[in-house]
């Protein structure tokens, strides 16, 4: 479970990049975090994996209090909150395998294992075939199903996708969308953040929209008009 | 990727930086062994000499043996000598010989008649030479006397000087070395930036992350000390005759440098090499440490 609890936080010089955030996310949930540029989606997702500290207010991460969680055990709590980014953030001299295989060679899992259970999560996103690929070989869809499975591979309780459709024309944003929905099918829990009004529409999952770093609604099966609706209200 | 293995990867994907990590090493790990093995051959000489409280008098050429052991025989009368020997020009020229056996030019020119008699004289203990000096000083027949002390004293002062001189070079070495360290870590954690932000963000430890770099750092200190070592050795062993014609005499020596190929050379060697790279590996990590600690704060 996930549980903002009066989160804000304000970068130095600007206004509150969040502010008075209080949400909660049950195990399992497929959760789209939705809002325009600047919202404060991305703070929110840095936020649940430690990247920056909140200036007020507390978040959990089932029983981490993230805030004070110390500094020598943030990487439990990324291993257990898998990161999609939406600039892929795949390292350019791996290769597909390796780039996957990463995610659970910090785990320091046997090299059988490793090959195992890449390949079962390669076949997964689509990439069977392409384990020996360079990231600069591949289509922007087929890094992003890389950054997917490397999110995946070491098997997180959470699954946090930041703007992971953001680059893709909208035929690739939508395998990549039934990607997640996999995913959240075997027990993740998924937070994605976009604006991708379609795909928010068409889904009518969970929407939990941000405007201004402010928490402008919460629905249970939302459409993305309600938070452009709840913007001009 | 095991952490040896992302270190080694460091290493081949910027040979230049790592060829500068390991020449600074190199020159420091070479300075440090010589002064170490001077200091080591100054300590067991000192030693050697320091347990023979002896004395050596060379008789006059127009002596005769009975000045000689008179004198022996009134020191004696001290109680205070635990030996005298006479040895004579003849002996003298026995032991010219034998310790110049390989230079026949050496031993062209010398006849016993330019070889000064002598008597080498051990007290009981050092305390009583002061007392038998004068004794020496003023028998007949007496050319010259050496004392051990004034050797002892000679040494001490060259010992001190090596430690000192050896001691602040290796010093000033050993920090440039670290610093040399430090930048080539520290351009490698700049330019692998992107990569540790990817590592931290998918969940690596601190020290997942951190390892290689260290590995790295310890791996140009042992690749300095492994080549120091290995020119270091060639040395000795190119100079392995003069050396035991120095130093063969002293009991530890004796033994080690007598062949290149003896027992006691090759484990000496092996255990120079282990302290080498332990010192190399240690330095080498203290460097790349200091650099995560100023590069990599998280």
């Amino acid at each position: 479970m996930i549980r903002f609890d009066h989160v804000s936080k304000r970068f130095s010089g600007h206004t509150d990049a969040l502010s008075e955030i209080t949400v909660e996310i049950q195990d399992g949930e497929f959760v789209f975090l939705i809002g325009p540029s600047g919202a404060g989606k991305t703070t929110f997702l840095r936020l649940l994996i430690r990247d920056i500290l909140p200036s007020a207010g507390k978040i959990f991460v089932d029983d981490w209090n993230v805030n004070t969680l110390p500094g020598g055990n943030v990487h439990l709590l990324r291993r257990a909150v898998g990161t999609v980014f939406q600039d892929f953030k795949l390292l350019t001299d791996r290769t597909v395998f390796e780039n996957v295989a990463l995610g659970l060679e910090i785990l320091g899992k046997r090299e059988e294992e490793i090959k195992e259970r890449v390949n079962d999560v390669l076949e997964l996103v689509g990439l069977a075939g392409k384990q020996q690929f360079f990231p600069l070989q591949l289509s922007a869809g087929e890094m992003q199903r890389t950054g997917i499975a490397r999110a995946i591979v070491g098997g997180p309780k959470i699954l946090l996708a930041d703007e992971p459709t953001g680059n893709l024309d909208p035929e690739t944003a939508w395998e990549i969308l039934s990607i997640l929905q996999e995913v959240n099918k075997m027990g993740t829990t998924v937070i994605m953040a976009t604006h991708n009004a379609s795909i928010v529409n068409d889904l009518k999952k969970r929407t939990v929209a941000l405007d201004h770093g402010r928490l402008v609604s919460d629905e249970k099966s939302g459409r993305y008009h309600t938070a452009k609706h709840q913007k001009k209200s | 990727m095991s952490t040896l293995a992302t270190a080694a990867k460091h290493i081949r994907r910027s040979p230049y930086q790592a060829l500068a990590a390991v020449t600074t090493m190199f020159v420091t790990f070479l300075l440090a062994g010589i002064v170490f093995l001077s200091v080591v051959a100054s300590f067991f000489t000192l030693q050697y000499f320091e347990g023979k409280p002896q004395i050596t008098v060379f008789m006059a050429d127009k002596s005769d043996k009975q000045e000689a052991e008179g004198l022996g025989k009134t020191l004696e009368q001290t109680g205070k000598v635990a030996s005298v020997t006479y040895v004579s020009k003849e002996d003298a020229l026995a032991i010219y010989r034998e310790q110049n056996k390989n230079d026949p030019l050496l031993l062209e020119m010398v006849t016993a008649d330019i070889l000064p008699a002598s008597l080498e004289i051990s007290a009981k203990e050092p305390k009583y030479l002061a007392d038998l000096v004068p004794i020496i000083k003023e028998a007949s027949g007496v050319e010259e006397v050496v004392y051990q002390k004034d050797v002892v004293d000679a040494l001490i002062a060259w010992t001190n000087a090596i430690r000192l001189i050896g001691g602040v070079l290796t010093g000033l070495l050993a920090f440039n070395s670290i610093l040399a360290i430090m930048t080539v870590v520290g351009m490698k954690i700049a330019l692998k930036r992107e990569e540790i932000d990817v590592l931290r963000l998918v969940g690596a430890s601190r020290w997942y992350i951190r390892l290689p770099f260290v590995l790295e750092g310890g791996l140009y200190g042992i690749g300095g000390a492994l080549l120091s070592w290995a020119i270091i050795m060639l040395l000795v062993i190119w100079l392995q005759p003069v050396l035991f014609g120095f130093l063969g005499m002293i009991p530890p020596f004796s033994s080690i440098l007598l062949s290149a190929t003896s027992t006691p050379f090759i484990l000496s060697s092996l255990g120079f090499l282990g302290g080498l790279l332990v010192t190399g590996f240690f330095l080498g990590s203290v460097g790349s440490l200091i650099a995560l600690g100023r590069y990599l704060k998280f």
